[in-house]
C-alpha cells in the first residue's frame, strides 16, 4: 500500500494534467491558425493556388497532413508547418474543416 | 451568416457606448458586449473580424483606425520595386462595414482611462467599452536619429516602413535618380518590424536597377552583426543576381544623418547616399505607452499569453508588432493576424465568464522575394508552454525554403489575398 498510493496518487496527476479541461472551441481555434493561407473557416479563394479545405473528407486531410509530416508528399512549406501541431491538434482541424462547407 | 443583433446595432449608432454598457450587464454563458478595437492593421482587422464571426453578431465591435483604408506593408516592397502598384496593396474596409457589422470609425485615439474602461478620441468624443484591443503597430524613435527629429527632414529621408504615402514617395526618389547613383537603406538593431523586409528591399530595388540604371548601386547598411533572416538565401540571391550592384555592412548602425548632404552618420565613418532611406529604431505605437500598460525596456508590452491581455492592465489586450516577442517569433503582419485570432477566442471567453483557451497556438509564414517572381520563406508554430508562460517555438517544426523559386513566388500572391481575405473580407 505504502508504495502504491504514491504511483497512483503520480497516475492521478499525470491524467489530470493530460486531460486538462480543453476549451470547448479548441478544433475552431486551432483550425484558425491555417486560415491565413487557406481561407476563413477553409473557404481559400478561387484561383489563389491554395488547397479549399472546408468541405474536404477528414481521412483525406489528416492523410495529406501525414504525408507531409513524413516527408511522403513533396511540399514547398508544409512539411514544415505540419510538424508544429501534434496528431491530435491535427486531428482536431481535420475534423473541424470536414464539417464546414 | 446571420448578424442578428446588427440593425439594433447600427440604431445605435453615436449612443454605441450606451449600448455596450447595456450588452455589457448581460451576464450568462454566450458572450455579449461591446469590444473596441484600435488599429485596422493585420492584427486590429483580423480581431474585430473574428469577433463578430464568432460571437454570430453577439458582440458589438467599434474599430477606430485613422486610414480611410487598409494598404499592406506586406508586398510594400514590390511597389517600392516598380512591379506592384498601390492599388494592388489597397483593400477597403467595407465587408468589415457591411458583411460583418463592424461599426469602423475614421479617427485617432488619442488617450485610454482603463479604470473607467474608456477612451477618448482625436474628435474630442469619447466611447466606453467592455475589453479595449490595442493593434497600434509601431511608431518610431526618431529621437535615436537626431538629424531626422523634425518634419521637414522626415519628409526628405524616408522610411516607407509603413505602407502609404512614403511607399509611393520613395518609388519616387527611385525613379528620379540618375543612373550611377546610390541607394542606401538602414536597418535598426533587432528587435523591429519585419525582419526580412529590409533585405528584401534591397533586393527589389536592385532588380530594378539591374533593368533601368545598370551603373547603380544598392548599400545596406545593417546595425546588426549579421543578416537576420534567411540569410543563407538572401546572399546567395545577392551573389547570384546582384554582384556588383547590392553591398551589405554590418555592424553599421546610423546614429544620425546630414539631411542636407543625403549623409548618414555611423559610428566612424559617414555614408552619403542619393537616395538615403532610413529605418529608424521603433517602439510599440504610442497609444501603448499612452495607455500606462506596462511595457519591457520601455519599448513593447508585456502580455499574457493566454489572452494577449496586458500583464497589468485587465481589460486591455494588444496584438501584433507592439507586444514584447516570444522567443524566436517575428513582428510580422501574419503573426498579427493570428494574435488577432488568439484574442478574440480569449475575450469572448472572458466576456462569458470563462477562462481563456489554455493551450493557444500560433504560427507564421513569410515570403520574401528576391526579385519578380523568385520568392524565399520562413515559417514557425509556436505552441503555449504553462512551465515558462510563453508561447514557444515547436523544435522540428518550421523552416527556411531550399532555395529561391517561382512557385513560391505564385504561393507568396495566393498568400496575400488569402490573408486580405481572412482579415476584411
Amino acid at each position: 500500500m505504502k508504495l502504491i498510493t504514491p504511483i497512483m496518487a503520480l497516475c492521478l496527476l499525470v491524467s489530470a494534467s493530460i486531460s486538462h479541461a480543453a476549451d470547448p472551441n479548441l478544433a475552431r481555434n486551432l483550425a484558425a491558425t491555417c486560415a491565413n493561407c487557406h481561407g476563413t473557416n477553409g473557404n481559400a479563394l478561387k484561383g489563389s493556388g491554395m488547397d479549399a479545405l472546408a468541405g474536404m473528407e477528414k481521412e483525406k486531410i489528416l492523410q495529406k497532413l501525414a504525408d507531409f509530416k513524413s516527408g511522403d508528399k513533396p511540399a514547398s512549406i508544409m512539411h514544415q508547418i505540419s510538424k508544429g501541431y501534434t496528431d491530435a491538434q491535427l486531428d482536431l482541424i481535420a475534423g473541424y474543416f470536414a464539417a464546414r462547407k | 451568416m446571420m448578424l442578428m443583433k446588427r440593425r439594433d446595432f447600427l440604431k445605435a449608432g453615436a449612443a454605441a457606448s450606451v449600448v455596450a454598457s447595456l450588452y455589457g450587464c448581460s451576464a450568462g454563458t454566450k458572450a455579449g458586449g461591446h469590444v473596441v478595437v484600435v488599429g485596422g492593421g493585420y492584427g486590429g482587422a483580423t480581431v474585430a473580424k473574428y469577433l463578430r464571426m464568432w460571437s454570430e453578431g453577439g458582440v458589438q465591435v467599434t474599430l477606430i483606425e485613422r486610414n480611410p483604408v487598409f494598404i499592406s506593408c506586406p508586398m510594400s516592397n514590390l511597389v517600392i520595386g516598380g512591379t506592384k502598384t498601390m492599388d494592388d496593396i489597397t483593400v477597403s474596409y467595407d465587408n468589415l462595414k457591411n458583411k460583418w457589422g463592424v461599426r469602423v470609425i475614421q479617427g485617432m485615439v488619442t488617450g485610454v482611462d482603463a479604470a473607467k474602461k474608456t477612451i477618448s478620441l482625436n474628435d474630442g468624443g469619447s466611447m466606453s467599452y467592455d475589453r479595449l484591443v490595442l493593434s497600434p503597430g509601431v511608431d518610431f524613435m526618431f529621437d535615436q536619429i537626431p538629424g531626422l527629429d523634425n518634419v521637414d527632414a522626415q519628409s526628405k529621408i524616408l522610411h516607407a516602413w509603413k505602407a502609404g504615402p512614403q511607399t509611393i514617395a520613395l518609388r519616387k526618389q527611385l525613379e528620379s535618380m540618375q543612373d550611377g547613383g546610390v541607394y542606401a537603406i538602414s536597418i535598426p538593431k533587432a528587435p523591429y518590424r519585419c525582419p526580412p523586409g529590409p533585405y528584401e528591399r534591397a533586393c527589389l530595388v536592385a532588380n530594378y536597377f539591374k533593368q533601368s540604371k545598370p551603373k547603380s548601386k544598392v548599400i545596406i547598411l545593417d546595425a546588426n552583426e549579421d543578416v537576420m533572416s534567411k540569410k543563407a538565401l538572401f546572399t546567395k540571391a545577392w551573389s547570384d543576381l546582384y554582384k556588383g550592384i547590392i553591398e551589405y555592412r554590418n555592424n553599421s548602425e546610423v546614429k544620425d544623418v546630414e539631411v542636407a548632404t543625403n549623409t548618414a552618420v555611423l559610428e566612424f565613418d559617414k555614408f552619403k547616399a542619393d537616395v538615403l532611406n532610413i529605418i529608424p529604431p521603433h517602439r510599440a505605437g504610442d497609444i501603448a505607452a499612452k495607455s500606462g500598460i506596462k511595457l519591457i525596456n520601455n519599448r513593447w508590452v508585456d502580455i499574457n499569453w493566454l489572452s494577449m491581455e496586458s500583464t497589468n492592465t485587465p481589460g486591455i489586450h494588444v496584438l501584433g508588432d507592439a507586444v514584447f516577442p516570444a522567443p524566436t517569433m517575428p513582428k510580422s503582419g501574419h503573426m498579427a493576424n493570428q494574435h488577432g485570432k488568439l484574442a478574440a477566442a480569449a475575450i469572448l471567453n472572458l466576456l462569458a465568464g470563462q477562462e481563456p483557451n489554455p493551450e493557444p497556438v500560433v504560427m507564421n509564414t513569410c515570403y520574401s522575394f528576391v526579385d519578380a517572381k523568385n520568392v524565399i520563406h520562413v515559417s514557425s508554430v509556436h505552441q503555449y508552454d504553462a512551465a515558462t508562460k510563453l508561447v514557444q517555438p515547436v523544435k522540428g517544426a518550421g523552416g527556411v525554403s531550399a532555395a529561391r523559386n517561382e512557385l513560391e513566388g505564385k504561393v507568396a500572391i495566393g498568400w496575400a489575398k488569402n490573408i486580405w481575405a481572412d482579415m476584411l473580407a
